[in-house]
């Protein structure tokens, strides 16, 4: 390999500078630019010319500047001290930044990602004189009261492991190493380790997802569950509600560690999350959400080309989480903003476009991003599974859902949520288009019961409800032109449960405290609710009661507030059933009476 | 010494190329001397080498290529600010414009400002009252945020921005309050009717005022809302004011964008508008807001029209994706003279549920619109039955929402431009109109709710 040589700027064009005397520059080096030591990368070589995305704003830089070649790539600090942090989108640390820069963000900062004063207790959980290979855990780190840090052997390295012992550390003091067989190379082993965010994490083997990832979510769970591992995606037009959905499965998810990325979204609703999550208590341990949660927010203000970075170094974060066995979720808001910073860094190269602008390469990006989803068996030992599952907002352009980075994504992910401004305009929340969107979990639904009889129930009542709202909107149609006089009874009673479905069971109101998120075993006892009802007018219509009599019923009231009634509560939810049966009875009494 | 450039070799549209240039950096801004001694200024777009792309402001027109002096200033676009800029009138790259005598700086700004640190960011909550009902009592702003207008050609978006600029207050504090407006390529007579009105009221003596009319160079309208954002953040976060910031027309300022990208021969994104269209618009949005610390905020009301009332064109559309809500003038309730025509249910509020409760306005407040929302939307769906079908032929209930959508339209969302009413008079109109409601028929407001303040309404 050539030797590394420091160029000189050519050209600056906006995020894009051209340097030249770039001798032995690989793709993906980062360099730094100019006086001001602007952190850049490497996107295009010619010769010894190179073209540079810069991760900051480029002002006052001109050519002749000087530009070092670090010879490395974009990498990530990975070790404990990710957990409650907010990062931009090359991993510094936003809260750092304001203590030594003030509340703009200036240009130039060079702060790491994890703190290095902060000292660590480690516990080996190896012998020293072992035999580990990469990715064995030798050791953890109380991180949080969540999460158990695991610290384990980096890439590249294999042997005896000694000089391991328990106690205090920083992220880069040296806890031991790891000595090669024959002796010829001895490997350090500190808490952190780097990994560059452009290439997957190494494991040992891939699976196929098998289990429902819990949200809270009635119209996710039931209707279109995203497994462990799974991927998802979330389009919409602005103002249905892509933001709150993302919001509510990050705080709701039954996942280990969560990560969010803000990706070139607004800056007060980062600051809501950074207000909201740490008051806000994991309904599955009781401890704050922010506990297991690792924000990255580069707000769409942000350098642009740190945008397209920063869901690179999301989801290496994220992978590293699941390398310890745990289940992981990854949001990313919105992944539009991300394929626009790479088009906007495209047509600065002067690359030859594809649709709309995008450069070709685009779809295959956004491919391989949600390809690095999945459950694993993790490299190493001991042998454990983690997953990782990733749901991405899209933000097409008019809602148009012939959008290129819509189509793009469908062809790689396994659930739709389609969001509909007409049910957003309604305010019906989630705007979740019950219709449109698709699941290819759903298989996996009735496992996540601990009941398993109740879980395969759950699943065929929902299949009912489904063909319900289906019907409905056919009906619909019909009713819209003719009046609800002309459809049969029974017509008008699955329109009217099918109405009850949409906005007691559907229909879930993020800010109250009660409904924000509902237990799976709750959401069966609500469903069950709606179609015993369903079932209950339809005996009685078969009896010759007047379906307007049934409408009527005070019950009804019951079952649309009962998605509010308390969690731990559900016996009064499996109650209201015993008041249908009740005064569905009393209109017989008043027929035959 | 600054050095001159006589090497113009190229000029087209509004760029111009000066070459064999030492020293050049990118967003730097020159200045340009003709041939018969007049100036120009412009910005550096591209440096390639010793060549450099340069951005005219008042417009190439006249230019040669032979006569011409350039100088590179070597510094970016700044805007002097001091206390002094309150009830003056500049050019829409920050030139005093009126009589009075130039601003002494108490500093100078770079116009481009820096990304707000989202982690120093203060959350917008406090509640601001503009007095119209639609947005006080549906989709209520709070302090820092930015919430656009979203008209159309021939809609009184005008009449509606002075009406905030004149009511707009924080209840219950005499804190200090400024107004900072920015005009992109609108008429003579918009920025008139806007400067008397802020005269009439005597709040022009705290308002600052930022004209590119509609004959003004095109290509100046990039820099008129970073010029005016600049003199707001100084007003907010240095001397603690309060500001509004009404940019008015951002269709415009996309248009100019538009014309440089197109000169530059850029790939064009969806209706020519380039493709980082989003993330330009972006630095200027995100300029609103608080800070953690800092008495003063800056909210935002920028107003575009949208060609043809279409919300998915580009500018709306990308607008939409950043600012926190919207809200969006009605064509068919202006006919019907209503005003102002607030289209309420696709117009949105995104922080209207952290300005409000029972601190802020009333406890009952969050209810109360969900199930006015819900009424109107379900009695626009009746209105819209019986135009096809006919009055007579919808059910008694359609006929019922029907009504209450029609006095919805004459009473609430009907005030005048002139009527300031106060939140609770908004609150408690919501509530009479809702009584031709049955109890039962409120889901959207708790029991106790309906039983604590529907009674007085009841039975009149």
């Amino acid at each position: 390999m050539a030797e590394l040589k420091s160029g000189r700027i050519i050209k600056v064009a906006g995020p894009v500078v051209m340097a030249e005397g770039m001798i032995g520059a690989r793709m993906y080096d980062v360099v730094r630019v100019g006086a001001e030591n602007l952190i850049g990368e490497i996107v295009e070589l010619r010769g010894e010319r190179a073209s540079i995305q810069v991760y900051e704003d480029t002002v006052g830089i001109g050519p002749g500047e000087e530009v070092v070649n670090t010879g490395a790539p974009l990498s990530v600090e990975l070790g404990p001290g990710l957990i409650e942090s907010i990062y931009d989108g090359i991993q510094r640390p936003l809260d750092q930044l304001v203590e030594a820069q003030g509340e703009y963000i200036k240009r130039g900062s060079a702060i790491p990602g994890l703190r290095r004063e902060t000292k660590w207790h480690f516990k080996p959980t190896v012998d020293n004189g072992s035999e580990v290979v990469a990715g064995d855990v030798v050791g953890e780190v109380q991180e949080s009261t969540l999460v158990n840090h695991k610290i384990m052997v980096p890439a590249g390295a294999a042997g005896k492991v000694d000089g391991l012992k328990e106690g205090d550390y920083t992220v880069d003091e040296v806890i031991g190493g790891v000595t090669k067989a024959d002796g010829s190379k001895t490997t350090e082993l500190k808490l952190m380790q780097k990994w560059p965010v452009r290439r997957p994490r190494l494991v040992k083997q891939r699976l196929n997802p098998n289990k429902v990832l819990i949200t809270g979510q009635r119209v996710i769970d039931a209707f279109f569950p995203i497994a462990r591992g799974g991927t998802a995606c979330v389009p919409g037009p602005f103002g249905t509600g892509k933001t709150v959905v993302q919001h509510q499965l990050a705080k709701w998810v039954d996942a280990d560690v969560v990560v969010y990325v803000g990706c070139g979204e607004r800056g007060n609703e980062m600051t809501d999350v950074l207000r909201e999550f740490p008051e806000l208590i994991d309904p599955h341990s009781g401890q704050p959400l922010m506990k297991r949660v690792v924000l990255l927010a580069n707000t769409s203000d942000m350098p642009v080309a740190a945008r397209e970075a920063s869901v690179y170094t999301g989801i290496t974060i994220a992978e590293y989480y699941r390398d310890m066995g745990y289940s992981v979720a990854l949001m990313a808001d919105s992944t539009s903003r991300w394929a626009e910073a790479m088009r906007e860094i495209s047509t600065r190269l002067e690359e030859m476009p594809a649709e709309e602008g995008y450069p070709a390469y685009l779809g295959a990006r956004i491919a391989s991003f949600y390809e690095r989803a999945g459950r694993v068996v993790c490299a190493g030992s001991p042998e454990r599974e983690g997953a990782l599952s990733v749901i991405g907002a899209v933000s097409p352009p008019g809602g148009d859902l012939s959008d290129t980075v819509v189509q793009a994504t469908l062809h790689v992910v396994k659930v739709f949520w389609s969001l509909q401004a007409r049910l957003a305009q309604q305010r019906h929340f989630p705007a979740i288009d019950w219709l449109t969107s698709y699941s290819f979990y759903k298989q996996h639904l009735a496992d996540s019961f601990e009941d398993k009889q109740m879980g395969k129930e759950f699943s065929e009542m929902v299949q009912q409800a489904m063909t319900l709202l289906e019907q409905e909107s056919q009906l619909i149609e019909i009713v819209r032109l003719v009046g609800a006089e002309s459809i049969s009874a029974q017509d008008r009673m699955a329109l009217e449960t099918s109405k009850s479905i949409r906005e007691d069971f559907l229909h879930q109101n993020a800010f109250h405290k009660v409904d924000t998120f509902t237990p799976v075993e709750k959401q069966y006892e609500l469903l069950k609710l709606i179609l015993h009802f369903h079932q209950a007018g339809l005996t009685a219509i078969d009896n010759g009661i007047d379906t307007s009599e049934i409408f009527k019923l005070p019950v009804r009231e019951d079952i649309a507030r009962a998605s509010y009634i308390d969690n731990d509560k559900t016996e009064q939810v499996i109650a209201i059933k015993e008041s249908i049966d009740e005064q569905v009875k009393g209109l017989y009494a008043v027929v035959t009476g | 010494m600054l050095k001159e450039y006589k090497t113009v070799s190229e000029i087209s549209g509004p760029l111009m190329m000066v070459e064999g240039v030492d020293n050049a950096k990118y967003g730097h801004i020159v200045d340009i001397e003709l041939a018969d001694g007049s100036m120009r200024h412009g910005q550096i777009l591209q440096v390639d080498g010793d060549k450099v792309m340069v951005q005219v402001f008042e417009g190439t027109e006249g230019i040669d290529v032979s006569g011409t002096t350039v100088r590179f200033l070597g510094k970016p676009m700044e805007l002097a600010v001091s206390p002094d800029i309150l009830g003056r009138v500049f050019t829409g790259t920050g030139v005093p414009k009126d009589d009075g005598p130039p601003i002494i700086p108490k500093m100078k700004l770079n116009i481009n400002g820096n990304p707000i640190n989202p982690y120093a960011r203060d959350y917008p909550n406090e509640f601001i009252q503009t007095g119209i009902s639609t947005i006080d009592g549906l989709n209520p702003l709070v302090r820092g945020q930015k919430l656009p207008i979203f008209s159309g050609a021939g809609l009184p978006h005008d009449e509606i921005t002075a009406q905030l600029a004149r009511q707009a207050l924080v209840r219950g504090k005499g804190e200090s309050f400024a107004v900072v407006f920015a005009a992109m390529g609108i008429t003579f007579e918009a920025a008139q009717f806007f400067i008397n009105d802020l005269t009439n009221t005597g709040a022009i003596e705290r308002a600052v005022l930022f004209i590119n009319l509609a004959n003004d160079p095109a290509i100046e309208r990039i820099s008129t809302p970073r010029v005016a954002l600049t003199a707001a953040e100084y007003l907010a976060f240095e001397e603690d004011m309060h500001v509004l910031v009404i940019l008015n027309d951002m269709t415009n300022y996309c248009e100019a964008l538009r014309e440089i990208s197109a000169a530059r021969k850029e790939v064009p994104g969806r209706r020519g508008y380039p493709g980082y269209l989003y993330t330009d618009l972006a630095t200027i949005y995100e300029r609103a807001g608080r800070i953690k610390g800092k008495k003063g905020s800056i909210t935002m009301v920028p107003v575009l029209t949208m060609p043809e009332d279409d919300k998915t064109h580009p500018v709306p559309d990308l607008t939409g994706y950043i600012t926190e809500g919207q809200i969006i003038m009605s064509r068919s309730l202006h006919r019907k003279a209503i005003s102002p025509p607030v289209d309420v249910l696709p117009s949105l509020s995104r922080l209207k549920d952290k300005g409000i409760g029972p601190d802020k306005t009333r406890e009952d407040h969050a209810s109360l619109y969900n199930q006015l929302y819900a009424c109107y939307a379900r009695g626009k769906e009746a209105q819209e039955l019986a135009t096809i079908l006919g009055e007579a032929a919808l059910s008694e209930e359609d006929q019922k929402y029907m009504r209450f959508a029609n006095e919805f339209e004459s009473r609430y969302i009907s005030q005048g431009y002139y009527e300031n009413r106060d939140i609770m008079e908004t609150l408690d109109l919501g509530w009479e109109l809702l009584s031709m409601f049955d109890d039962v028929e409120l889901k959207r407001i708790d029991k106790e709710m309906i039983d604590k303040y529907m009674p007085k309404f009841r039975n009149k």
